[in-house]
């Protein structure tokens, strides 16, 4: 893990892996709620980790924290998303895949996904967990429904709203993903598993 | 009650913003000049925290039902009451008075406090407008009625006017060089700069695009170099962030910028407040911090 500045407030963890980000996160958040830091917002991405709000020397101090075991971890809770299977895109993952499309839908079943960050918009979760690449439209849809269950590169997401989108369509849910009323607002947060299942 | 009969192009509820969400992809949003609503809330006697309303560049206009102190911040604008102008500061509106906040002269941003704050249901812990993911109260049309808060009372106690720290600035905003036609800002270098050759960000001028807008001020000019082939995997970025495109033409993100990012981030602004009022066309210079 490699400590990069980004401004006077906020820290940069540059890590190995997904693995890596998530035990950084972990151990961030144990440290934070132990009293050890300050820090204002934690956001993991795909390969790094912002502490934004922090105090100045906490680079320093981070050097000599040891490293969080990336093994072994207790696993986050696991919420089952009930998903239909029939996005227009089902078809092309299939293929791309070299599968038949009821043995892709058990992939995407089979797989526990784990939220590895959040953006795009409030609620939008970026799961890691499925093997392999799938590429992005060309051009984005101009109006992709809420609740579509999709992939783009190693990445599973599910548009909380509907927005304009390039990601491939396999599904969708009926669940809601991000209510402010709601305590987190959000149904997926960094480090949720997740698992589809057929609605 | 009080009734925008002119809302302008963009004019918008803002406090401090939403901190502490950025993990689960909410915007901080809030006043893009924070300081000159802070200081708009301390002449009316409001926490800082409390709400106002930005405007943008052509400012807007309010008719109250009841009478309300007012202040006005910010970017420099003829303030009108009933059509006769009035200082900027401390405003004693009185019932059925119509205050009109006019085009911005310098600067591009008034806050408007109102005594006692205005009674807006908060989202997420903050009564601001996130212009990128629609969190927050709409923006203000022709029409739109505001409350006060239920337990504000027209003329607060301690008297607004006269209770102003010593230390505060003069509500003459433009004094201390916020307001001017060529800004220069402190930066911070990194996360990324070892994808550019960051040096050439500290000896280029910019100029404020007109795309410019809360999500992020824009900036063209000779296009920073990149050293480095292939794509950054979405990051977390702060405030105050310049991050380069493919074109090379930075954009500093301001309150409602997203939470993360896939172009590499040059360098973070120390402070982003002189680019809330930087109006389009000026110029923007940057001076690396150690």
């Amino acid at each position: 893990m490699r400590v990069r500045r980004a401004g006077a407030s906020a820290v940069l963890l540059e890590c190995a892996g997904g693995d890596e980000v998530e035990a950084w996160r972990r151990e961030i958040v144990r440290r934070r709620a132990a009293g050890e830091l300050h820090v204002i917002d934690i956001v993991p991405g795909a390969g790094t980790l912002l502490l934004d709000g922090v105090e100045p020397d906490l680079a320093e101090a981070l050097a000599h924290w040891p490293p969080p075991p990336v093994t072994a971890q207790r696993p986050g809770p696991l919420v089952e998303i009930p998903t239909v299977f029939d996005g227009d895109d089902l078809h092309y993952v299939a293929e791309l895949w070299g599968l038949s499309v009821s043995a892709a839908v058990a992939r995407l079943t089979e797989t526990t996904l784990t939220v590895a960050f959040c953006g795009f918009s409030p609620g939008f979760a970026y799961m890691r967990g499925l093997s392999g690449e799938v590429p992005r439209l060309d051009a984005p849809r101009p109006r992709v429904p809420a609740g579509s269950v999709a992939l783009a590169g190693e990445y599973c997401g599910i548009y909380p709203t509907a927005s304009p989108g390039g990601w491939r369509l396999v599904g969708r849910t009926e669940v809601t993903l991000f209510d402010v009323r709601d305590d987190p607002p959000a149904r997926l947060s960094p480090g949720t598993r997740v698992r589809l299942v057929i609605a | 009650m009080i009734t925008v009969v002119r809302a302008g192009p963009l004019t918008t509820i803002q406090d401090q913003g939403r901190s502490g969400y950025a993990h689960l992809g909410v915007p901080r949003s809030g006043a893009l000049d924070a300081a000159a609503l802070r200081r708009a809330n301390s002449l009316v006697g409001n926490p800082p925290e409390a709400a106002g309303l930005e405007t943008t560049l052509l400012g807007c206009a309010l008719r109250f039902d009841e009478p309300a102190v007012v202040a006005v911040t910010g970017a420099h604008a003829v303030i009108k009451l009933d059509g006769l102008s009035v200082p900027a500061g401390v405003i004693e509106v009185g019932a059925g008075s119509v205050l009109d906040v006019g085009k911005a002269t310098r600067g591009v941003r008034s806050y408007v406090a109102l005594a006692g704050g205005l009674n807006v249901e908060p989202v997420l812990g903050s009564r601001s407008t996130d212009t990128l993911s629609g969190l927050g109260p709409p923006k203000l049309a022709n029409g739109t009625i505001l409350a006060l808060s239920p337990h504000h009372s027209p003329f607060p106690s301690p008297p607004a006017a006269p209770s102003l720290p010593a230390h505060s600035p003069p509500p003459a905003d433009g004094e201390n060089g916020l307001l001017a036609d060529e800004v220069v800002l402190g930066v911070w270098l990194g996360p990324r700069d070892d994808w550019f050759l960051a040096s050439e960000l500290f000896e280029n001028a910019y100029q404020v695009s007109p795309m410019s807008n809360r999500v992020g001020c824009r900036l063209t000019g000779a296009p920073v170099t990149r050293v480095r082939e292939g794509e950054l995997p979405s990051e977390g970025v702060v405030l105050g962030a310049i991050q380069v495109p493919a074109d090379g033409q930075p954009l500093v993100f301001l309150a409602d910028h997203p939470t993360t990012g896939g172009y590499p981030v040059i360098g973070v602004v120390d402070d982003v407040t002189a680019l809330a009022q930087a109006r389009p066309g000026s110029t923007v210079r940057f001076r690396e911090l150690r």
